[in-house]
């Protein structure tokens, strides 16, 4: 099958995707790919139009799962929508709490004590671990290898849930952070619990990559697939592994240095190609930062109140005036964008989904490739419906 | 970066007649933004994006706000002339009174823009576009020429606020479905009281208004 490619990348000077021409046999077949998919992870529609095996147009349809999560917390007060992010990303609960808890705590200049900082970095960076495990046993499994490398991803996020559970009750709908600390403390058997589970994942992480990184098929099919251009990568917004992948060094923990990621020793790893290969390396090595992190955190972490003193749980009203916080969440920037009239809601809540923003490029990653590659391209991303919808 | 006083100067420079205004943020936050005009945002979105100092080629986070007409309620003190009987003598009197007036501040849609630099890495600049009024004149330009994150996300807020992006390349609604009437995250937004009952009742009008001569229906009791 020849297709005729025309590079049309930039006309009128912006960044539209290629057009493709097919050869002009035979017609065009339109599929609905979705919404009910097992490869979609949830509710999602990819509308293709194809030449024979090749990906012609992809426009994806959202709104499924679309449950106007931005209305419901402008009618509820500011502390109401903190278990409500939860339900976000619902692989990586405490990141939105936290990107949450941020927003609002430089909407209202609230401080947030030592030892508060320290239980958001670990919680943090476990859920990091756990949602890039997880999302590479999701794509080797679109790839084929049906549950047993995901079984492996499972096991080891399973040990994380239960340290998520025992502390805040609740292995996935957590409601942790508080705007100026957390809500329970850790005890000293939760933090020697998490050394545990931290000194096996090293060993994890070499038994996966043993499995994977060097496996023939995954190779054969992640190597120069859905490449992403740097250029085009930042332009559109794609942010989180899949942009550090194309190559880009752009890490908010870096960048941003919020809460105290400036203590810590890290390194950003960047992919050289920017495709699904580089994607699944990233967020490998990204693993293995994260629990570097992890064991220096728990290494230092102080006593002290978890609550800021001045925190105002009750009657809590910013003052009029709007801040916009972000985090590095595992899929990506996580923001809030908050507007306070000096009410008990906010005016405007506004959630930046790294999700749907890292959506803006699928079509320009799959057109010309094969239907079984847009599955595996897709599962690179590595979205949550809950979030992509809202 | 620069400060935001700064940049409105490099845009006041670059771009003639840009119409920039710059908008201070009461709260303690102090990320103060810039407010365009529609008539020149592309050209400034452009100087933004390109301008070796400022290299904004990331455009994180575009959020609609609407705000609707307000009623203010103003005491204004009015003089005037009233006839009074004083002592059983008629006398013109000079009054000054509270007169409470009522006007309505006509209300707008709001884009705001958060931008950063990944190349310089720095950021955020907030920029925010206002529409004229709330009901027909909502058009905004697009800034997906400028940057493609702007893409889905203009068209989440033409799909929840009703802002029409002139020069979007695809401007359909995102979330809500293909034939939804209203934008659901303006403030006077009245959601019905039931969707699945609006359906119903739409298709038992469609049930009565139906052709009666169905073949079955002729065929009466008896057939196999």
């Amino acid at each position: 099958m020849s297709l005729t490619e025309t590079k049309t990348e930039k006309i009128d000077g912006w960044n539209r995707p290629p057009v493709i021409v097919p050869d002009g046999e035979g017609e065009l077949l339109e599929v609905a790919m979705g919404p009910h998919h097992p490869s979609t992870h949830g509710v999602f529609r990819m509308d293709l139009a194809l030449d024979g095996e090749r990906v012609v147009r992809l426009k994806p349809v959202f709104g499924y799962l679309h449950r106007n999560h931005e209305k419901i917390a402008e009618q509820a007060s500011y502390l109401a929508s903190m278990p409500y992010t939860d339900r976000l990303d619902y692989m990586c609960p405490l990141t939105n709490n936290w990107a949450y808890a941020l927003a609002v705590e430089k909407l209202a200049a609230q401080e947030v004590p030592e030892r508060a900082q320290y239980i958001r970095v670990i919680l943090g960076e476990l859920t990091r671990i756990q949602n890039h495990a997880s999302s590479i046993g999701f794509l080797i499994q679109e790839m084929g290898a049906s549950g047993t490398p995901l079984m492996y991803a499972f096991k080891e996020r399973e040990k994380i849930l239960d340290l998520f559970e025992s502390l805040t009750g609740s292995r996935m709908m957590c409601n942790y952070m508080r705007f100026g600390g957390c809500r329970v403390d850790v005890s000293t058997a939760w933090l020697d619990a998490a050394r545990k589970v931290i000194a096996g994942l090293p060993q994890f992480v070499d038994e996966f990559e043993a499995l994977l990184s060097s496996n023939e098929i995954l190779m054969a099919r992640c190597q120069g697939v859905g490449i992403l251009r740097p250029d085009l990568a930042v332009n559109a917004g794609v942010t989180g592994p899949m942009l550090r992948a194309s190559g880009v060094d752009y890490d908010i923990r870096k960048v941003d240095h919020y809460g105290i990621y400036d203590r810590f020793k890290f390194r950003v790893p960047l992919g050289d190609h920017g495709d699904v290969y580089d994607r699944y390396m990233v967020r490998i090595l990204e693993i293995r930062e994260s629990i570097k992190i992890v064991e220096q955190a728990l290494k230092e972490i102080p006593g002290g109140p978890i609550m800021d003193a001045k925190a105002k749980i009750r009657g809590f009203r910013p003052k009029p005036g709007e801040a916009y916080g972000r985090i590095e969440a595992p899929k990506g920037e996580l923001g809030f964008y908050l507007i306070s009239d000096g009410g008990p809601n906010p005016y405007r809540y506004r959630v930046r989904p790294p999700s749907l923003i890292n959506l803006t490029v699928l079509e320009d990653m799959c057109l010309g490739s094969n239907v079984a590659d847009v599955v595996l391209i897709f599962g690179s991303v590595d979205i949550v419906l809950g979030e992509v919808d809202r | 970066m620069k400060t935001v006083e700064e940049i409105k100067a490099a845009i006041e420079a670059a771009v003639p007649g840009a119409g920039v205004e710059f908008v201070r943020n009461p709260g303690p936050a102090a990320e103060h933004s810039l407010r365009v005009a529609p008539a020149s945002a592309v050209a400034v979105a452009t100087f933004l994006r390109d301008d070796a100092d400022l290299a904004l080629d990331f455009l994180s986070n575009v959020s609609g706000v609407d705000w609707p007409d307000k009623e203010i309620a103003e005491k204004v003190k009015v003089t005037r002339t009233v006839t009074k009987t004083v002592d059983g003598v008629e006398q013109q009197m000079e009054e000054t009174v509270d007169e409470t007036r009522k006007r309505i501040e006509p209300g707008c849609l709001e884009a705001v823009y958060h931008l950063y630099s990944v190349a310089k890495k720095h950021g955020p600049l907030v920029i925010r576009m206002k529409t004229a009024n709330r009901s027909d004149q909502v058009e905004l330009p697009s800034f997906t020429p400028v940057w493609r994150s702007a893409e889905f996300q203009e068209r989440e807020v033409f799909d929840l606020y009703g802002i029409i992006f002139a020069g979007h390349p695809d401007l359909r609604r995102l979330l809500m479905w293909e034939g939804f009437k209203d934008h659901p995250m303006r403030k006077d937004y009245v959601e019905p009281d039931d969707y699945e009952y609006e359906h119903v009742l739409a298709r038992a009008q469609e049930h009565k208004n139906r052709d009666q001569r169905t073949e079955i229906r002729d065929q009466g009791p008896g057939v196999a």
